[in-house]
């Protein structure tokens, strides 16, 4: 079942505009910066955007900090509100439950092409900057500076050899898998609820606004420890020097907590749901 | 094949099916029938496991469900409420991925037990074309192949024929009783009653969540103890048949009498022409409309 639904993602025209898209902004923004002759000064605009400049490495480090607040959950969220919501009102869930497929494997199946989307969509946001940024920035003189990572790494001035650039990466770029694996799990659930895929991912986009606004909401610092979009951002701590673990572990613990409540709560609905569609 | 006891599912205060008892007997070909809304399709769902009984029990293939799901299911060949498919992709690829996705489906066998199923539906020439480019007949025709894929022992189908054009229907109908000849039992939901009585041995019929007839279709269509003739000298054999006549209109008479053969001698012994005399049998429709009320889409005024 896991390998049909890998299939069947895919095979989905969809999947690869959607990616497409995603790949798109940082090369808008990779483009402008190369044809402006001045380089956004260090802690304004988008994390590592003033350090690019210098070095292209950095730029898949950028182009995550540029699709992850909007762009990313966007599109992790229209495919979590697609995966149970779409078949039910394709019609097909019915003929999958009967053929038959139980429904907790259905549901595994499901998060583990949503995972496989994640990741899918991770890979060619870092490759294609990567490309762009080597192309349009060139790979620098010397090795990426710590410090020249914008505002993000004033604590540490200590550079940063090609190699550990490249751990930095993939920690962060784990880090963010987990993040968005915890926001697919509460579309998944909405999925779950309504048989409209539209509306799963507007539930979805809903929380995760709500959550932004609390964010910046002092009166709601009581709640901040616990918004689903509170650490998001927190993997730039893996460019300061030393990796600056704190709020990464609280991170990773509260996406943990959405991963198991909202697909535990996602399992019991559609374990125990009347398919009538 | 198909037994259920007491079989109910109440949604919320609306009672949609009733202690329902189904019997559907192996090699039986079952044409279910009930207005709209009268429960059919939920029983259908519950047969198959897609909606949670309220109350009752369900065997199929002589195993409960829906727990015994897994072993059961991959035996049976269904069609639920019109076929569905991923738009995007061919007919084959759909088929392959929906046989793919459960257990019972031999992976080496797959492409030709496809081929088999399109062949059988009247596809086999199908091209790569997505299914949002397939008209509602063909998309019918391919719903119908997916449940075929593992030559299933019971075909559950709900309105198989819809979309078909009569030359369809007519060789999806001889499809159903080909593979029901050779041991598959075919249980029918429909509201189409000439869909039933061609191609039906034995009918249920429910009525606002209730079985209230289940009964082989030779008997439901039983003599109703008149007989239908026409004659050129109509006035002759009525005046002679005078305390049996029912009614008359122009040459047809309605006669209350239990045997044609018989009336027929006694009509041609008194010199009297017949241009037809055939014992009047009830419809499958004069029964339903007996048996049953009107459906939940009507809405009267109090």
């Amino acid at each position: 079942m896991i390998a049909v639904e890998l299939r069947k993602l895919v095979l989905r025209p969809r999947i690869w505009v959607n990616i497409l898209l995603l790949c798109g902004l940082p090369l808008i923004v990779g483009i402008f910066l190369k044809t402006a002759d001045f380089a956004p000064p260090p802690g304004q605009g988008g994390a590592f955007l003033s350090a690019v400049r210098g070095n292209g490495l950095l730029f898949p480090a950028a182009a995550l900090a540029l699709v992850l607040p909007v762009f990313l959950p966007l599109s992790v969220a229209v495919v979590a509100g697609d995966s149970i919501a779409g078949e039910s009102v394709g019609g097909t869930l019915r003929y999958l439950l009967i053929r038959p497929v139980g429904r907790t494997r259905l549901l595994f199946a499901k998060i583990i092409a949503l995972v496989a989307f994640v990741l899918l969509a991770i890979a060619c946001v870092v490759v294609s900057s990567l490309v762009v940024g080597v192309i349009l920035f060139g790979t620098g003189t010397s090795a990426a500076g710590g410090a020249a990572a914008g505002a993000a790494t004033s604590l540490s001035g200590v550079s940063l050899t090609q190699g550990q650039l490249a751990a930095r990466l993939l920690y962060s770029i784990g880090y963010i898998v987990v993040a968005m694996i915890g926001f697919g799990a509460i579309g998944l659930f909405l999925s779950t609820l309504t048989s409209s895929s539209l509306g799963a991912a507007l539930g979805a986009l809903s929380i995760l606004i709500t959550s932004a606004v609390l964010q910046t909401l002092d009166a709601a610092t009581g709640v901040r420890p616990y918004l689903p979009t509170n650490y998001w951002l927190s993997w730039i701590d893996f460019f300061r020097d030393p990796i600056f673990w704190d709020s990464i572990d609280k991170g990773l613990l509260l996406q943990a907590g959405y991963v198991v409540v909202f697909f535990g709560a996602a399992w019991a609905n559609l374990a125990t749901k009347d398919i009538t569609s | 094949m198909i037994v259920t006891r007491a079989l109910t599912k109440r949604y919320g205060s609306v009672l949609a099916v009733d202690a329902v008892d189904l019997n559907v007997r192996d090699g039986d070909r079952y044409g279910f029938l009930g207005p709209n809304g009268s429960g059919k399709t939920t029983t259908v769902r519950m047969l198959l496991g897609l909606v949670f009984a309220t109350s009752g029990e369900i065997e199929l293939l002589g195993e409960r469900m829906p727990r015994n799901a897994a072993e059961v299911l991959p035996r049976i060949g269904a069609m639920v409420e019109g076929p569905a498919a991923y738009p995007h992709l061919s007919g084959r690829r759909n088929l392959s991925l929906l046989d793919a996705s459960g257990p019972g489906g031999s992976r080496r066998t797959r492409r030709a037990r496809i081929e088999e199923a399109l062949e059988q539906v009247g596809l086999a020439g199908i091209d790569r074309r997505p299914v949002k480019a397939y008209s509602l007949g063909m998309r019918q025709r391919l719903g119908l192949a997916a449940a075929l894929l593992r030559k299933p022992r019971l075909l559950v189908l709900d309105e198989p024929t819809n979309g078909l054009d009569p030359k369809g229907i007519h060789e999806i109908r001889d499809l159903l009783i080909e593979l029901n000849k050779a041991g598959t039992t075919v249980f029918l939901s429909s509201h189409l009653l000439s869909e039933v009585e061609h191609l039906c041995t034995r009918v249920g019929i429910v009525d606002r969540g209730r079985l209230v007839l289940e009964e082989e279709l030779d008997t439901v269509r039983g003599a109703t103890g008149l007989v239908e003739v026409r004659s050129p000298d109509a006035a002759d054999v009525a005046s002679m048949l005078n305390g049996q006549l029912v009614s008359r209109d122009g040459e047809n008479l309605l006669i209350r009498h239990g045997d044609p053969a018989a009336l027929n001698t006694t009509l041609v012994a008194a010199g009297l022409r017949i241009a037809s005399i055939t014992e009047q049998r009830r419809t499958l429709e004069q029964v339903v409309l007996e048996v049953t009320g009107a459906g939940s889409d009507r809405v009267d005024a109090p």
